[in-house]
């Protein structure tokens, strides 16, 4: 069977279920956060493919901005646990229980 | 045709390691070191970037290489090094939350595969966009140009947001 839209479609799609089940199973921050990446990763996926199959390069634009977007989050993101870890001494959500630093 | 049927066979090759690398990235069996996780999503990016390749997105590839393999994942790694989780191998994966992850990741795969059978996703019959460098940074820089210069903002923003939070006394 030649492999089509649907063939990539499937492949984002796993990997996405896949991120979903480390942001739920996995209690430490950091690994959580390389969760997200995955999903994030998954929709670049399922994007440049949508921009293959329908002739358009405009796909690919939008993927090179969540490129952009998704380093500048990792950044951010990991200064903040950097910061909570400073805190609290922990990274991880179970000992994280009030909001109150 | 000869050259479609190896394009296929790598697309599973590739496939396969992509979501092997993933799976191992999230539930490793062997090892819970986050350093072991941050290596297979090295390996899951590049995979990944290989699938891009087949999809002729090759600036795409290019910087999805550069930039995750690159900066990303050594970002991470300098912050598992900063943060010594030693206790993250003592730790347990708890049965109830691997229940209710399995069972909600199940349905809703259950769900794509029905919309996905479901639906008519009307493919162009023989796709002939190439996503190089040059037609892409056309793009970027006549019907993008602004999008691309309000990313360079974020950028900024961003880089002295990473600054203020790591300041010694944060307020």
């Amino acid at each position: 069977m030649h492999v089509g839209l649907e063939h990539f479609l499937t492949v984002s799609f796993l990997l996405f279920a896949l991120g979903l089940l480390g942001v739920i199973i996995r209690r430490n921050l950091i690994v959580m956060y390389m969760s997200l990446e995955l999903m994030l990763n998954a929709a670049n996926l399922a994007l440049v493919s949508f921009s293959r199959f329908n002739d358009k390069l405009d796909g690919q634009v939008l993927v090179f901005f969540i490129i952009t977007v998704a380093a500048a989050e990792v950044a951010v993101g990991l200064a903040l646990i950097v910061a909570l870890y400073r805190k609290r001494q922990t990274a991880h959500v179970e000992d994280l229980n009030s909001m109150k630093l | 045709m000869a050259s479609s049927a190896v394009t296929d066979v790598l697309f599973y090759a590739f496939a396969a390691l992509t979501l092997l690398c993933a799976v191992l990235v999230v539930a490793n069996p062997f090892n819970r070191n986050p350093v072991t996780s941050a290596m297979f999503l090295v390996l899951t990016i590049i995979s990944m970037s290989g699938l891009f390749l087949l999809l002729h997105a090759f600036f795409l590839a290019a910087v999805q290489i550069l930039v995750y393999a690159g900066a990303v994942i050594v970002l991470f790694l300098f912050v598992i090094m900063l943060l010594d989780l030693k206790e993250e191998q003592r730790r347990r994966i708890k049965f109830f939350g691997a229940v209710a992850g399995l069972l909600s990741v199940g349905l809703i795969t259950a769900i794509f595969f029905k919309i996905l059978h479901h639906t008519n996703l009307n493919e162009h019959p023989l796709p002939t966009v190439e996503g190089d460098t040059a037609s892409l940074g056309k793009l970027l820089f006549t019907q993008y140009i602004l999008p691309f210069e309000v990313v360079s903002i974020l950028l900024l923003v961003a880089m002295i947001g990473v600054i203020m939070l790591s300041k010694k006394d944060l307020k």
